[in-house]
């Protein structure tokens, strides 16, 4: 029987989520007997190659891209997870929803004390995903199955959930493995 | 100007002691003589009460009749509650924007008007209804809104525009009000009439531990609506270590749909001081205490001429009715527009002159109360029933009502229905004679003991009103068929959310969450997970919260969802491509396509 496939994203995160996940160690070779990787930052496979079985998410949505590239992952994997803190509420990003957007770009690329932008305007090329009016935590955007807290989530946290899941038993986690922050 | 202000609110401090418990009392005054509550008042008063000036801004800021802000000459408050929705406050709503150019939460340019919305001020059967400072104007339309607007303008007298009176005392000089009574049937209990004086004679021929010990024998329960036993509550505060103590009235009405209290506070006061006085008695305390809302101020010079009047038959005072040794006296403490100062710890912050918030139970009011010492909170009602118990008799008033329940209660009818008012019936009545005798033969649903109490349905309507089936401080608001549940839940919701006073986490952001899946759940974008949802946070809201006001603030959502889940299930729909419906992608990418100058390629649509 061929492996369950997984597929992993960041959208407005830090990549700290990716960086836990890689700290299992040396139990990513265990993974790798358990799991394909599919579409992930990790392999840099860009488009889906077939439905996952589970689909990680670090970040919220801050941009259209965000939002695009979430669904493409709901769509295409049975089980999401939202992973850290930035995926379950925002996280730093989300800390300039108490601030309206235009004030916010005008301070990033009009007005403030370091700004150099001779052209007076605030950047809208096409390559440039748009923002969204706030930053948007995953699962008000697409139906999200299980939130893996922490910022980020620990090692042992990841490894523990994956392998339940994969394996299909109850998950042991221990308190010490769960942290908010 | 300057120098006037400082002077005229050092003179109010000093008139109340310079005592820093007397805040309310303090700023209340000096929002009357000015308007508000300015930065440089709130300076002068926390010199002179040797306070500080958070302390007293953190008040001001608390309850909404108090404004740092300048507020209006006139400051128009139109009820908002869901019967005055029903009774088309909107088009009234619309009169007043329209004849003052401004929208609610604004002032005019003048300084003359402000113009609001507040939460129900106690008088669903009479609405669409509104305070005009301190007058009430009730059954409103949007010909009388204007009217008004006029009459102010002109003439710059809010006590002008009265055209008729309402009855009974109503119509008294001290009173003024065109508020009705709408008393509908008079019972044996709260609405007969008393001899003043009787019952604390009576009280006073006996020791105070009979005088619990018979009202514990009627199994007096408190009428606000938990129902705790009130004999009980009193001996634990008679018990409580301390030689002073102190009786608190609980007249802050402010449950949607409720306005019992009203009637009993124009008609039968006496019965409440009488009652108030047998409890100082029974319990050994010296100082009683009335809160009264601050949307009931048109009766305060009424009440306080009743007081008077007592005191002047030594029904007050020092040892009353030759009673060595028994002083008791009652003051009125004002509240200034704060639902959860119903709550009776938070009403005893209030009287100390803090903040409304609710304090950690243990230790109980009954141990550490009022400025910590034993204290006593009862409903007027409870009250009035005291007085009545100790001038008929225990043996007497525990015949009517049924076992547990015993005695009448009187009830505050609004809604759909031909006969909207107060009555006094026995407990135990069924919902559907309540309905008959109101005139509400279509009722679809009934909130039973305001927005903090149960949404029931017609399979309900078998039940009995008392407190071991459907239990209720007195508020019934009527539905018919064409009012959807889901949304009177939500006007609940709403008030709820805008009544926390935010110190814990599960009410102040429950509420909210509760709220907004509400919404999306009325927008048809709902899926049937939510209910679980709704049903799941419901709880804990209710469990985790701090006070009464969290622990059922959830109900109407809950027992809307309980008793109408047909009409909740008809709303949502499966999600199965796992898209939130709730999220709108061009709504979010609003701002974003603006500022930056391009339409989105992705979503392009």
């Amino acid at each position: 029987m061929a492996k369950p496939k997984i597929a992993t994203a960041s959208l407005a995160g830090c990549f700290g989520c990716h960086m836990s996940l890689l700290d299992i160690d040396d139990r990513i070779l265990k993974l790798v007997e358990l799991v394909d990787f599919d579409k992930s930052p990790v392999d840099d496979i860009k488009k889906f190659t077939g439905r996952c079985a589970v689909g990680l998410i670090e970040g919220g949505c801050c941009n259209e891209e965000n939002v695009h590239n979430l669904q493409y992952f709901r769509e295409n994997c049975d089980i999401l997870i939202s992973v850290g803190e930035c995926a379950i509420m925002g996280g730093i990003p989300a800390m300039r929803n108490n601030i309206p957007l235009k004030e916010c770009l005008d301070e990033a690329y009009l007005n403030g004390p370091t700004v150099y932008n001779p052209s007076g305007k605030i950047p809208g090329d096409k390559e440039l995903p748009l923002i969204l009016d706030r930053v948007y935590p995953c699962h008000e955007v697409v139906k999200m199955d299980y939130y893996l807290p922490g910022c980020p989530p620990p090692a042992d946290l990841l490894w523990q959930a994956l392998v339940a899941l994969l394996e299909n038993k109850p998950m042991d986690l221990p308190y010490e493995v769960i942290k908010y922050d | 100007m300057a120098e006037n202000l400082e002077r005229d609110v050092k003179q109010i401090c000093s008139r109340n002691g310079n005592d820093r418990t007397r805040m309310m009392d303090i700023v209340r005054e000096v929002q009357d003589r000015f308007g508000q509550v300015s930065g440089q008042a709130m300076n002068t008063i926390a010199q002179a009460v040797n306070s500080h000036r958070v302390e007293v801004e953190s008040v001001v800021s608390f309850y909404s009749f108090l404004s740092e802000e300048p507020k209006g000459k006139f400051v128009i408050r139109l009820c908002n509650d869901i019967i005055d929705k029903m009774q088309g406050v909107e088009k009234v709503a619309e009169a007043f924007r329209e004849e003052l150019g401004i929208d609610f939460g604004e002032s005019t340019s003048d300084g003359k008007f402000t113009l609001e919305w507040t939460p129900c001020i106690g008088m669903c059967d009479q609405a669409p209804a509104a305070l005009v400072n301190n007058k009430v104007l009730t059954r409103l339309s949007s010909d009388s809104a204007r009217e008004i607007v006029q009459s102010l303008k002109q003439n710059e007298d809010e006590n002008r525009l009265l055209h008729m009176l309402g009855d009974g005392n109503n119509a008294d000089p001290l009173v003024n009000s065109m508020v009705n009574n709408n008393i509908r049937e008079r019972g044996p209990v709260i609405f007969a009439d008393l001899k003043h004086g009787t019952a604390i004679h009576k009280a006073l021929s006996m020791s105070a531990v009979e005088v619990i010990k018979d009202v514990k024998t009627a199994r007096l329960r408190g009428r606000g609506g938990a129902g705790f036993p009130t004999g009980m509550k009193w001996e634990f505060t008679r018990a409580a270590s301390g030689s002073e103590k102190v009786v608190i009235c609980n007249a802050d009405e402010g449950e949607p749909g409720t306005f019992k209290d009203r009637t009993i506070l124009t008609e039968k006061p006496d019965l409440l001081f009488e009652g108030m006085t047998i409890a100082g008695y029974a319990i050994g305390a010296g100082t009683g205490v009335v809160y009264l809302r601050g949307e009931y101020a048109y009766l305060r010079p009424f009440l306080e001429s009743v007081l008077a009047e007592r005191r002047n038959k030594n029904l007050l005072g020092v040892s009353i009715l030759g009673k060595t040794g028994f002083d008791f006296d009652i003051r009125i403490q004002m509240g200034a527009g704060a639902y959860v100062c119903g709550e009776e710890t938070a009403l005893i912050s209030s009287c100390e002159g803090l903040r409304g918030d609710p304090r950690n139970r243990p230790p109980f009011p009954a141990q550490k109360g009022y400025l910590t010492l034993p204290t006593s909170v009862n409903n007027v009602e409870t009250f009035c029933c005291v007085a009545r118990i100790l001038d008929k008799g225990a043996g007497w008033f525990a015949e009517m009502g049924s076992k547990g329940s015993t005695g009448t209660k009187l009830l505050s009818i609004s809604g759909d229905c031909t006969r909207p008012g107060v009555y006094e019936l026995e407990f135990g009545i069924t919902v559907s004679d309540l309905l008959e005798k109101a005139g509400a033969e279509d009722a679809y649903a009934v909130q039973v003991g305001g927005p903090s109490g149960q949404l029931i349905g017609e399979a309900d309507f078998h039940r009995k009103i008392c407190y071991d089936d459907v239990a209720t401080g007195g508020a019934v608001m009527i539905f018919n068929k064409d009012r959807n549940p889901l949304e009177i839940a939500h006007e609940f919701m709403e008030f709820f959310c805008e009544e926390s006073c935010g110190y814990c986490t599960p009410c102040r952001v429950g509420n909210e969450l509760l709220k907004q899946r509400l919404e999306a759940i009325i927008a048809g974008k709902g899926t049937p997970e939510d209910l679980d949802y709704l049903e799941q946070l419901g709880k804990t809201v209710a469990v985790a919260s701090r006070c009464g006001l969290g622990q059922t603030s959830s109900n109407p959502v809950r027992t809307s969802l309980k008793n109408f889940r047909g009409e909740y299930e008809k709303l949502v729909r499966e999600n199965k491509d796992g898209m939130q419906r709730t999220f709108d992608i061009h709504k979010a990418l609003a701002a974003g396509e603006d500022l930056q100058g391009r339409k989105s390629v992705i979503y392009a649509d």
